[in-house]
């Protein structure tokens, strides 16, 4: 409004509109965030110069462009990748995560969408009952010596007459919200507390070093942030479609099918995205359950670390070729991934 | 409901016995639609979370050892507990205790009197219930015994075990990361171009294997080859190394965890911060509020419940760190960077099924308790206030 000309002074430092910044602001905003950036970039930066290095680059001190002071060579990648077998594990890993993954977002959503939709009923008694003739059952067979065949149809026996019988007259019953909160807190659970078990399950029916034991881990311990994800994108669909399908005598298991699973896709996505990642990078459950033969990345590169870890080029590339991948994807698809994220934290 | 409806007008279509029976079938299907969806994740769950946990109940109460032919387990109560706490694996997992000094007493006395004021407050407005009050309690009782565990091993003579460093990681670095997400967020909200593309460049980290970040933190901390190795040799330490000493390699883990998981808070943060009020920040503007006082006032409580839910996400996670102290360090030098998830594996591998699971249990415990207050005591009246 005034004509009167701003002094460097408050031109510097305040901003031109109320949608901008002033100028030092933006500076030292910038500078911060390029600041970030590097931090950002210098390692995967430098374990991708690394690859193409050979040791004589490495043991003689740092060097940082290659073409200009040091001459880069796939000698490395030739030796981890032709020499040394390194596609099984990797295969491994795609596998697995794959595999895993669409499990988990096929059993999760359905679970997520029948918590959505159908209101459950079931009695704590019930629920009490279950949990007290499994620990009978193993306390019968670790302590007493029962054949395990033999325990679980006699608590099974067991389980079924008191369900018709005692469970009936009891009031207490635990809803969706339970049921949801319980499905989703497994997640608090540290997976080293159940892996000792799921270790001695495996053994016992030999498939320990097998992807099947890997797959079948993976979407467990996935699942509980399938459904937490999956259940707020259900919840957001107008009910309507889904009744005027049913109407017309769709079964329930159609209407999900052909009609929300649809509706939902790009939150299917994005859980997709996410526990595909979790999925690959996932290390602990794999340590413990493959050795050899379904190793995965993970627990390859942790394994040379000990052998190569004086090979920095050697492990550079193990590490680029697992990371490789999942730079592409979240770069690309970052928006998905991210929506993920942000619907877990919004609606908790 | 639709469901009677539709049974109703199956059944009135219904002529044909063969088609009376198929459809009979379905109609069952239909009719147990809901728990035939839910069947699959409670099996799953049962398989791979309650029916572990209660055979890890089982190991951490009993002796494992290998026989001829196979293993046998010896039911032998707390023993596993006992030797863990106060026997001859206490070192291992609390540590040793130093010397209680006026410092140590003072911070504690400060936590306690903290503590305190927030039952008291609890306490004296509204009116507190039973189930509150005991889990309140539980939360107190929990916080000091941490506060005391933390101090008295952190004492000068004391050296801190497995616990300790778990928590460190957890605090420590659930705090910084949640700090720089916050800072990194408050930046990239401002009106400034390329929004995106740093969006895009900041949230990689968190997608990157552990275990790689891990290996890659080793090469770039090498004090003779790595490329900081000029700046080391300047300031004339490049004898020292950061992998022999306690602080500087538990500082190490942190800073590689502190990489990959600062984009977490970074990118839920900065949507937080878009979807606040803009008129209000508008309107604040003009009547000529500065940064701070527009933070404090608007940006805060708008992003409050979500802040918190993030934090909470992360604690859940940061207790089950293992791969980079594993990778980096090796959980040395002697004990430093060993987390409780990394003990437990290497009793695991040293034949101690019990221990191991016994270590896994208090992991268990304290993660639960923890996570579970964070949830009522800061995440809950975050959300209330929103609302």
């Amino acid at each position: 409004m005034s004509a009167e000309p701003r002094s460097l002074a408050r031109r510097l430092f305040e901003p031109a509109s109320i949608d901008s910044q002033a100028p030092v602001a933006r500076v030292v905003t910038y500078a911060l965030l390029f600041l970030w950036a590097l931090v950002v970039v210098i390692p995967l930066y430098w374990v991708l110069i690394t690859s193409f290095k050979g040791p004589g680059e490495v043991d003689n001190g740092p060097f940082y462009l290659p073409f200009v002071d040091f001459a880069p060579s796939l000698q490395a990648w030739d030796f981890m990748l032709v020499q040394n077998y390194t596609l099984r594990p990797y295969m491994n890993s795609v596998v697995v995560a794959v595999a895993s993954t669409l499990l988990a977002v096929l059993i999760g959503s359905l679970a997520a969408y029948a918590l959505v939709r159908i209101r459950f009923q079931v009695k704590l008694a019930a629920v009490a009952l279950f949990l007290i003739l499994l620990t009978a059952i193993i306390v019968a067979v670790a302590t007493f010596g029962v054949r395990w065949e033999i325990a679980i149809v006699v608590a099974a026996a067991l389980f079924i007459i008191a369900l018709f019988t005692l469970v009936g007259r009891t009031r207490l019953a635990v809803g969706n919200n339970d049921i949801e909160f319980w499905i989703i807190s497994n997640r608090i659970m540290p997976p080293i507390v159940a892996v000792l078990p799921i270790y001695v399950m495996f053994q016992q029916m030999r498939l320990l070093d097998t992807q099947v034991a890997l797959i079948a881990t993976y979407t467990a311990i996935n699942l509980p942030i399938v459904v937490w994800l999956t259940r707020d994108f259900f919840a957001g669909i107008p009910l309507d479609l889904e009744e005027s399908a049913q109407i017309d005598g769709a079964s329930k298991f159609r209407v999900f099918f052909t009609i929300a699973l649809p509706l939902v896709r790009s939150g299917l996505v994005a859980t997709f995205l996410l526990v595909l990642i979790l999925a690959w990078n996932e290390y602990l459950l794999a340590l413990f359950l493959s050795n050899v033969d379904a190793q995965t990345m993970p627990v390859l590169v942790s394994a040379q670390n000990t052998t190569r870890g004086p090979q920095w080029w050697n492990m550079s590339v193990l590490i680029t070729v697992m990371i490789a991948p999942v730079i592409v994807i979240s770069s690309i698809l970052q928006k998905h991934i991210a929506r993920g994220l942000l619907v877990g934290a919004v609606k908790g | 409901m639709p469901a009677p409806l539709s049974r109703v007008m199956m059944t009135a279509t219904d002529t044909m016995p063969e088609a009376a029976d198929r459809r009979s079938w379905a109609e069952w299907l239909d009719g147990h639609s809901g728990r035939i969806m839910v069947l699959p994740a409670v099996i799953v769950l049962l398989c791979f979370a309650i029916f572990p946990l209660i055979i890890s109940a089982y190991l951490a109460l009993s002796r494992f050892a290998l026989a001829s032919g196979g293993f046998t387990l010896k039911f032998i109560g707390l023993l596993n507990f006992r030797k863990l706490l106060v026997g001859s694996q206490q070192y291992h997992l609390l540590g040793k205790f130093g010397t209680f000094g006026f410092v140590q007493s003072a911070l504690l006395a400060l936590i306690a009197a903290g503590l305190l004021f927030l039952l008291a407050r609890y306490l004296r407005r509204g009116r507190p219930t039973v189930v509150g009050t005991v889990g309140r309690l539980l939360a107190m009782a929990m916080a000091m015994g941490l506060a005391v565990l933390a101090l008295a091993t952190m004492a000068p003579g004391g050296v801190p075990g497995t616990v300790v460093n778990t928590l460190l990681y957890v605090f420590v670095g659930v705090s910084v990361q949640f700090a720089l997400g916050l800072g990194l967020a408050l930046l990239c909200g401002q009106p400034i171009r390329g929004r995106n593309f740093f969006r895009v460049l900041f949230f990689i980290p968190l997608m990157v294997t552990p275990v790689g970040i891990a290996y890659t933190f080793r090469m770039l901390a090498d004090m003779q080859k790595g490329p900081f190795a000029p700046l080391v040799r300047a300031f004339g330490i490049s004898e020292w190394s950061w992998a022999t000493e306690a602080w500087s390699a538990r500082l190490m883990v942190l800073v590689g965890d502190t990489w990959q998981w600062t984009p977490f808070m970074f990118i839920v943060l900065l949507a937080a911060i878009e979807n606040q009020p803009r008129d209000q920040v508008e309107a604040a503007r003009l009547d000529g509020a500065n940064g701070f006082q527009i933070f404090r006032d608007i940006t805060w409580p708008a992003i409050a419940p979500i802040a918190a839910t993030v934090v909470l996400i992360r604690l859940i996670e940061a207790f089950k760190i293992i791969d980079l102290p594993n990778v980096l360090t090796g959980g040395g030098p002697g004990l430093a960077t060993e987390s409780m998830t990394l003990h437990s594996f290497i009793s695991w591998r040293t034949q101690d099924l019990g221990g191991s699971a016994a270590v896994g249990y208090m992991l268990l415990f304290i993660s639960t308790i923890v996570c579970v207050s964070f949830f009522n005591f800061v995440v809950r009246p975050a959300r209330r206030f929103e609302a």
